[in-house]
């Protein structure tokens, strides 16, 4: 949507929200706090899946990874990461107020970058692949940290991590979390919003639409898709470190990479919002996330079954999106002046559309 | 580390342990052959690919060990689960298969992922989270003064799954509705010309790959065990064995089959089970990998 109108009323509306929603709705600071980290979630997805046509299984794999990473270097800066993970169950480790910041500080960037590198090496796997190929390629790269970090017992192996403690009253400690999810999901927001002004929003696109053209046409396709899967690692690896601290405690299979739950999320959030625009993730995350809740607290038992049952629902029947379908209703809100029917390449043709005649 | 060592050691020093795996391998690598022929099967034929596909074998699995809790004998589980499968194929197939054939790839992908979500949680919630086994009263045999001990249960599945295959390849080669089929794996729109109806042929493949998954499932819960989550496992070595051999190459896909088989065990004996997972996870990568490098020298080639 580089060409699109800046909507500046959605962005102050969100801006509001987040400020505002700790304030008036104190009893729901976490389920705010965990709907930024699924707008970050939305939105990193979205950069390979929606506009860059790669749809990826294993996202997750960079925010597990980032987890550990930040875990490893906290604990790690201070004592020995293995007698803490051998001994955290049966006797208590203090960090002090200093150490827990900075550690914190130092493991975030640290998650980062991390993060980053394990997209450039796992690049080399997983881009050679196209289609259902790539997809089952990523999903193996997420089941497989899942299951290497299980066994492995220098972190915790199954048994998992008990992150250092926050210094401070629970409240404090959910603001402050809440805060830098917030955070992180704006910079994001921002961030992307200027990446798919660039060119390099624009090369994504061409991917998206024909790879073999696009090459042809000179970009050098694969330094592109390796960029785009790296910066959402960043991201997801930062957005790991804060979550794994905010939970306190993290363990491979459900927390750190779950494949069946936030993985999946992910890519619905996406398809419920709109695949390959700039809000359809936003919009798809805070409905997902309301939905969820719902389902969460009057199926209990029943939620991931309803789960399965929605990710048919909306991949079968619902996959244009909110914002898709809106985009498709009313195509001048979006800066789209072509017909409906060619959304997708007309958004960039504006002035050259090839059907003047369909033009409003 | 040096576990791994020992394990290859006592495989250097002991060659009858060798046979002992080999043997082992291929008993449990004709079930996976049977499972990824039906795969290939849907892949071939309307390139949909099944995620359930596992879980499809986990639900044959269940329903054999319920017969098995009601005194019936659990080889008979194996009809039974087929004709349910069937069913369960059919439904699925009406609601949603029927729905994403058109479209592109990944929806199937993701359409069927969320079936194995409904499937897993489903028999979750139905059977609990335990592993089970339906316990066929046969004996174990012991060769070579007791160094092979072989469970007869798995030779039964062995021939069993090779009859079923050579039933179901037969089948493909020799009726009418097989060679539709084929026709169809080959050229949808030239069959429909020739006056195949392709919507039932899909109906009908799928149906028949869910019914081979059921005819898999029973005999992993009677040569092994069945447990809710096991599935997704199932699904990624059948995607393995597949994508290593092509999903047109029948020859391929059988001995792929049995190379998975073989390789489990051999990698189960010298790094231990709790690696098992991680192992044909990475198998996986490995072959996404080789297929990559391969793909790379043809492009060069090109250029």
């Amino acid at each position: 949507m580089s060409r699109a109108p800046s909507h500046p009323l959605a962005i102050g509306l969100l801006l509001l929200a987040g400020v505002a929603a700790p304030l008036l709705f104190p009893a729901y600071t976490n389920q705010v706090a965990v709907l930024w980290l699924m707008i970050v979630f939305a939105s990193t997805w979205d950069i390979l899946g929606g506009q860059m046509g790669y749809n990826s299984l294993g996202n997750i794999f960079f925010f597990g990874a980032g987890m550990y990473t930040s875990a490893v270097v906290q604990i790690g800066l201070y004592y020995d990461v293995g007698m803490y993970t051998s001994g955290a169950r049966t006797t208590h480790i203090v960090f002090t107020t200093a150490q827990y910041f900075t550690g914190f500080a130092l493991g975030t960037v640290a998650a980062g970058v991390a993060a980053a590198l394990l997209a450039l090496a796992t690049s080399w796997i997983v881009f050679g692949l196209r289609g259902p190929y790539f997809a089952i390629g990523t999903l193996g790269v997420a089941v497989a940290a899942a299951e290497l970090i299980s066994s492995w017992e220098w972190v915790g192996a199954a048994a998992g991590i008990s992150m250092p403690v926050f210094p401070g009253a629970p409240d404090t400690q959910k603001l402050f979390f809440y805060s830098l999810l917030f955070g992180l999901a704006v910079a994001v927001l921002a961030f992307l919003r200027w990446l798919y002004s660039t060119n390099f929003g624009l090369a994504i696109n061409a991917i998206r639409d024909d790879e073999e053209k696009a090459e042809a046409m000179g970009l050098y396709t694969r330094r592109y898709k390796r960029t785009a899967w790296t910066i959402a690692a960043f991201f997801l690896g930062i957005a790991g470190a804060i979550f794994g601290n905010m939970t306190g405690f993290i363990e491979p299979r459900d927390i750190a990479f779950p494949t069946t739950t936030f993985n999946i999320f992910m890519i619905l959030m996406v398809l419920l919002g709109g695949k390959g625009t700039f809000w359809g993730p936003v919009v798809g995350a805070v409905v997902f996330q309301i939905i969820k809740e719902v389902t969460w607290t009057y199926f209990l038992g029943w939620q991931f079954v309803a789960l399965g049952l929605l990710i048919v629902i909306i991949v079968v029947y619902f996959q244009q999106g909110i914002v898709g379908w809106l985009m498709e209703k009313y195509p001048a809100r979006f800066g789209i002046s072509a017909a409906p029917k060619e959304r997708k390449e007309s958004s960039r043709t504006i002035g050259l559309a090839p059907h003047p005649e369909g033009a409003e | 580390m040096e576990q791994v060592i020992g394990n290859i050691s006592v495989l250097a020093a002991m060659p009858i342990f060798n046979l002992g795996l080999l043997i082992d391998g291929l008993l449990v690598g004709s079930i996976f052959a049977l499972a990824a022929y039906g795969l290939a099967l849907v892949w071939g034929v309307m390139s949909v690919k099944n995620l359930a596909q596992g879980d499809f074998i986990m639900i044959g699995g269940y329903i054999t060990w319920n017969l098995g809790r009601l005194g019936i004998d659990p080889l008979l589980g194996v009809p039974v689960a087929m004709v349910v499968l069937w069913g369960i194929g059919w439904v699925l197939y009406r609601t949603v298969i029927s729905k994403v054939i058109t479209r592109d790839l990944f929806t199937s992908l993701l359409a069927t992922f969320g079936i194995a979500i409904v499937i897993q949680q489903g028999l979750n919630l139905a059977f609990g989270p335990d592993t089970q086994s339906a316990h066929a009263n046969l004996p174990t045999l012991s060769f070579a003064g007791g160094l092979i001990t072989i469970a007869s249960t798995r030779i039964v599945g062995f021939v069993l799954a090779i009859l079923l295959a050579i039933a179901v390849i037969l089948f493909m080669k020799k009726s009418r509705m097989g060679q539709a089929i084929r026709a169809t794996a080959q050229d949808s729109r030239a069959a429909r010309v020739l006056g195949i109806d392709t919507e039932k042929i899909y109906s009908f493949t799928f149906c028949l790959n869910a019914a081979i998954c059921g005819a898999a499932g029973a005999l992993v819960a009677v040569v092994w065990n069945v447990q809710p989550f096991l599935g997704t496992t199932y699904s990624i070595r059948l995607f393995v064995i597949v994508t290593a051999a092509g999903f047109g190459n029948l020859p391929g896909v059988i001995a792929a089959g049995f190379g998975m088989g073989v390789f489990e065990q051999f990698g189960g004996f010298i790094l231990g089970a709790q690696f098992q997972q991680a192992l044909i996870v990475l198998l996986l990568l490995a072959v996404l990998a080789v297929r990559q490098l391969q793909q790379l020298r043809v492009r060069q080639a090109v250029q």
